[in-house]
């Protein structure tokens, strides 16, 4: 691993102030999960790491209020996943948490840090012996054309397909989420539609945040439509993997059964957390049954671009979604 | 040409002073060192093992503050202030196993024994918060502890016979 400066500021203002003072090579270390394992292999190099881990200011969790939910970047994963008023309001974004990684990993990685989780490409994390344009800019895709059963079937590029392998983004994403962010200019908010970027020329580049800035806060507008969803995460074993497929559903009916409101994101399939607007639309006003919870999945991977090896994944994505629905639809309110 | 060598930069150390199985310790630790290291290296604490080294498999499992974590993810320096139980300081003042170290036993709950400390801590965090209601939550919460001898079953079996006694 690469030396670097360590300091771990007693508090947000302090970490801000060492953020700026330690300049644009700095990383900001919270549960480390990601961070220290890409520090291990060489990907990431920081010149110096801020560690806000110990922070009290960042945990605070409010399920409380009656307008939002709010969320300290700083809370365990674990914590939130069994947060009372998600269990049964917003089944969705519990499950997300409950659904990933395994429990000491949630005990360890906090609800800001995960939404900027990096990529598990296996050319990416494979280092200097493979091309990859998000670590290296310029040096190719070892993806495209390789092994990659795992890869974006949605949002990818001439230059990158790596998957964004998030749980918890694509939930947030499904309820409109916002995320408060601060920096040396102050705080300012990001609609988290606006936090994560497609590929595109320049796959080095995964967020929209400056980098002295910092995630302190999620905040989700309440809804009545959370009692309705679910986080459905298809993987290659029951438990603790990375998704095949993922949605987040989500969906209110009106006392004759029809579709007031509906929300669908895909994880695990996409470049970034990707909400379906067109998928939503195929089922708003309508019923939901078997058949248009389907057409809503093929509505979701219409534009999918499949690779060599990783095309099952565009059906077993449709049947992700329609079966998601399924659920959420049980669950709904009426 | 001069030799480029990356030690002359060496990160400095940092004051670290933590508790591990209720014995304070005081070190000057690199922020590059895991907590899973600074056990094993400098403490002489071999019980928790390093399987993956990138929170995988589970072997590290300890607990921090009462929580299971993965030591092998953690940069020693983060355990400053806080509380570290290791498999070392599970069993009693004389030895004798914890009741699930035993229930591993009489199940058969282990092969090679590698993966054996992980799963054990794991396991008590596992009854502790909770988790291990009927078979399949025990299967969902211990599924951060792989076996490669595949004991899976044995596990089950210790972990769920431990929590029935702890309630009883």
């Amino acid at each position: 691993m690469h030396p670097f400066a360590y300091t771990a500021p007693a508090t947000l203002a302090d970490a801000l102030r060492a953020l700026s003072a330690a300049g644009p090579g700095t990383k900001v270390l919270a549960g480390g999960t990601t961070l220290y394992d890409l520090m291990k292999l060489d990907i990431e190099t920081p010149s110096s790491v801020v560690d806000v881990h110990a922070l009290r200011e960042l945990t605070g969790i409010d399920t409380g209020g009656p307008g939002e939910l709010s969320f300290g970047a700083g809370a365990l994963m674990a914590d939130v996943a069994e947060d009372p008023v998600l269990l049964s309001d917003y089944p969705a974004l519990a499950e997300s948490l409950a659904k990933a990684a395994s429990q000491q990993l949630r005990n360890m990685a906090t609800v800001g840090g995960n939404l900027l989780q990096r990529t598990r490409c296996a050319y990416f994390r494979g280092g200097p012996a493979f091309p990859c344009n998000k670590r290296r800019p310029g040096s190719g895709c070892g993806a495209i054309g390789g092994l990659d059963r795992g890869h974006a079937l949605l949002g990818g590029s001439d230059a990158c397909i790596a998957t964004y392998p998030g749980d918890w983004a694509v939930a947030l994403l499904a309820f409109d989420a916002v995320v408060d962010v601060a920096g040396p200019r102050g705080e300012r908010t990001i609609a988290l539609a606006d936090l994560h970027l497609e590929p595109g020329v320049s796959p080095d580049r995964e967020h929209t945040l400056e980098w002295d800035e910092l995630i302190v806060r999620i905040r989700v507008p309440a809804t009545p439509t959370g009692r309705g969803s679910t986080y459905h995460k298809i993987r290659d074993r029951e438990s603790y993997a990375f998704a095949l497929a993922a949605a987040a559903a989500a969906v209110a009916l009106d006392d004759r059964g029809g579709v007031a409101d509906c929300r669908i994101a895909l994880g695990g399939v996409a470049t970034r957390p990707w909400r379906c607007r067109a998928a939503e639309r195929e089922l708003i006003g309508g019923v939901l049954d078997e058949h248009s919870a389907r057409r809503a999945g093929e509505a979701a991977f219409a534009g999918a671009r499949p690779g060599t090896y990783n095309a099952f994944r565009v059906e077993l994505g449709i049947r992700t979604v329609a079966e998601a629905l399924r659920i959420a639809g049980e669950r709904a309110v009426r | 040409m001069p030799a480029r060598i990356s030690v002359a930069r060496m990160t400095s150390e940092a004051e670290t002073a933590f508790t591990v199985n209720g014995t304070t310790v005081r070190l000057g630790l690199d922020p590059r060192e895991s907590l899973l290291d600074v056990l094993r290296e400098r403490l002489g604490l071999t019980g928790a093992k390093k399987g993956c080294d990138h929170g995988q498999c589970g072997a590290c499992t300890v607990h921090l503050d009462g929580r299971r974590v993965v030591s092998c993810l953690m940069p020693a320096v983060q355990a400053n202030g806080r509380s570290v139980t290791t498999i070392e300081g599970v069993s009693g003042p004389g030895g004798e196993l914890h009741p699930l170290q035993q229930a591993f036993v009489d199940h058969d709950a282990l092969q090679c024994g590698y993966c054996t400390p992980g799963q054990v801590m794991s396991g008590l965090a596992c009854i502790a918060e909770g988790h291990a209601g009927d078979d399949d939550e025990i299967r969902e919460y211990m599924s951060g502890n792989l076996c490669r001898c595949g004991a899976y079953t044995g596990i089950l079996a210790a972990v769920r016979a431990a929590a029935t006694q702890w309630e009883g």
